[in-house]
């Protein structure tokens, strides 16, 4: 076997992704608990303990590791729920947990220090420093980077804090510094930081409307599309805005991120591990992205060139970019 | 701290890129005539208009303490850079106490008194408690913070004050993209610092017509005003001791003095209301966030 060119962490909603990802060649899972302790806390997804526990023996088994994120925030007066999420993926025997809220970082250092921990990017840290605080007060093994960072910053960050960094490499381009955007919870009164859920299924409606149809969070509309048209859900950062009489994709266009094709630079900068975003994906999404990233990254430890990859049908809308990893995108 | 304890009024840090002149001539009116006690100077938006500020920066803070108010200077809530980093460690080495906006600050800020900005986040007794033991003297609480939240944070927590952004747009996030250059179509590289031509922000609106958020480079606010009058009483009851008006593009030492009338028993918080109506024109007010419900939500209290 060739060394690890970049460690490849999958995302695993279910329990049946998870066995995906294991089998499509993911080096890492990660998963969460099936409540407000994570932040992709929809219906029909995440683990309980039994399944965690089942779900990392299947992983452990094909030498695959297991990474629980509890990266949410917990509201005043009920952090006991992300006490118990975190004591119960030590239990269950987690390689790490995935965290970012001051105090239950430092609950994870008091209680179970050998519990290794990574920082979410909900933790929104995005320069030396912030990663060096991180890293010396809670012992955090690997900062996961903002999507707001040039490979040259990211390569930066790599050489001044001298810590493992895990970028994203696949999903949505989130335009917002995360962990702190408010915009969700403006239009819905539902947090995505306190909750684990950015545009509740819930709070969505499609309305039609004079032949066209409009798509709402909350009692606002984010966008409209014409007969016939996919309606896009509605996120409030990848809605269409009027300013100066002109409507367009005032924060991002529905475009998906997708650096299969920048692998060596991400390697060059210093990057550990590589993040495929989509715990709210289909197993056969999980398959096809899981399995061309594997591909890839085998044929470049082998020094070979990789394979086309025709993972553009998966990204959103269709499209994809390279997003802040190249500087033109700001 | 409790509901008798004096009740400060405080000026956040200016989030919009106004010109220096503009920027002097309010300081100075503040300086002169605001009833308000502490103020916060300093970018939390964007690095690249910093310039614009320094040039009047040491007049303002002399003017302002020669009032007897107290400055705190307000740092960048997304720090990317290493000259970004840099700007922080050169506060964090000065006289005045400073208000870290990005964890960097903390960092930056080890071994002194400082405050937690609104933009990191301090949900809970447990993210409270880790930054008093790091030197915290002061928490501001993020905008989305319920009440009931706001009241076991910083209810019967005497180790340090609490802060709450009472007036003015509330800031949703921030990003490294700039979208003011967007609806310009610029990039953030290339910006020629176009922000600066909306004092108050740039409206954008839903495609079917509702004003519903306000751009200011980097930036997202709300769109209508955060007014909190009638809970100021609930508010300090829970602990809460400072009074963030944040500047907006109107005659903030009118606004300054309706709260510190509310707040020293002189106004009830309706008749305030109906005048702050007068100073703020069409903009609708909100209070959702602290009521629990949606952000941009009204409720009479």
């Amino acid at each position: 076997m060739s060394p690890r060119y970049l460690e490849l962490v999958c995302p695993a909603g279910t329990p049946a992704a998870l066995h995906a990802a294991v089998d499509a060649g993911a080096d890492t899972v990660y998963c969460g608990f099936r409540d407000c302790t994570n932040a992709r806390n929809y219906p029909g997804l995440n683990f309980d303990a039994d399944e965690l526990r089942e779900g990392i023996a299947y992983a452990h088994g094909r030498g695959c590791h297991v990474l629980v994120a509890v990266n949410t925030f917990p509201p005043a007066g009920n952090q006991a729920p992300w006490h118990r999420a975190i004591d119960t993926a030590a239990d269950a025997g987690a390689d790490a947990v995935i965290l970012a809220d001051l105090g239950v970082l430092d609950y994870a250092t008091r209680r179970h220090p050998g519990l290794r921990r990574h920082l979410s990017v909900q933790a929104s840290a995005a320069n030396a420093p912030s990663i060096a605080f991180y890293r010396d007060h809670f012992g955090v093994k690997r900062v996961v980077l903002p999507r707001v960072l040039s490979v040259e910053e990211v390569a930066e960050l790599v050489a001044a804090t001298g810590i493992e960094t895990e970028v994203f490499a696949f999903g949505s381009v989130g335009p917002m510094s995360e962990g702190r955007c408010f915009l969700s919870s403006y239009l819905t009164g539902l947090s995505p930081t306190s909750e684990g859920a950015c545009a509740p299924a819930s709070h969505v409606s499609y309305v039609e409307q004079d032949g066209r149809m409009l798509s709402r969070l909350g009692g606002t509309t984010l966008n409209c599309f014409g007969r016939g048209e996919p309606a896009a859900y509605p996120t409030p950062c990848k809605g269409r805005y009027v300013t100066h009489g002109r409507a367009s994709y005032l924060f991002e266009e529905p475009i998906g991120l997708n650096a299969i094709k920048i692998l060596p630079e991400l390697k060059a900068a210093g990057v550990t591990a590589l993040k495929i975003e989509g715990r709210q994906r289909s197993r056969a999404y999980v398959t096809q992205v899981v399995g061309d990233f594997r591909k890839a990254l085998d044929a470049l430890a082998r020094g070979t060139t990789p394979p086309a990859s025709g993972l553009k049908g998966e990204t959103e809308g269709g499209r994809e970019t390279f997003g802040a990893y190249h500087r033109g995108w700001r | 701290m409790n509901a008798h304890s004096p009740a400060r009024l405080t000026l956040g840090p200016l989030l919009f890129h106004w010109s220096a002149r503009k920027r002097r001539d309010f300081y100075l009116r503040i300086a002169d005539e605001a009833p308000i006690d502490t103020v916060y100077l300093g970018e939390v938006v964007c690095s690249k208009r910093d310039s614009e500020f320094a040039g009047v920066r040491v007049e303002v803070i002399e003017r302002l303490r020669a009032a007897g108010k107290e400055v705190v200077l307000s740092t960048l809530a997304l720090v990317t850079t290493p000259a970004e980093v840099e700007a922080i460690r050169a506060v964090a080495g000065g006289d005045l106490l400073v208000e870290a906006n990005d964890v960097a600050g903390v960092q930056l800020l080890a071994g002194r008194p400082f405050v937690v900005g609104p933009y990191i986040n301090v949900f809970n007794e447990g993210a409270r408690d880790f930054l008093l033991g790091r030197g915290a003297v002061r928490i501001v609480l993020p905008v989305e913070m319920p009440a009931k939240s706001i009241a076991v944070v910083a209810g019967g927590d005497a180790r340090a004050e609490y802060e709450v952004q009472v007036f003015g747009r509330q800031p949703l996030s921030v990003a490294m993209r700039c979208y003011h250059a967007r609806a310009h179509d610029r990039t953030k590289d290339h910006c020629q610092l176009v922000c600066g031509l909306d004092a108050d922000g740039l409206t954008a609106r839903t495609i079917d017509g509702s004003d519903i958020l306000t751009i200011n480079g980097t930036q997202t606010l709300t769109h209508g005003h955060a007014v909190l009058l009638a809970e100021l009483e609930s508010l300090r009851a829970a602990g809460v001791r400072h009074f963030r008006l944040s500047p907006q593009d109107l005659d903030m030492v009118a606004v300054a003095g309706l709260y510190r009338e509310v707040l020293d028993g002189r106004c009830a918080p309706d008749a305030a209301l109906a005048a702050l109506r007068a100073l703020t024109g069409e903009v609708p007010f909100i209070n959702g966030f602290l009521h629990g419900r949606e952000g941009l939500a009204w409720t009479n209290a």
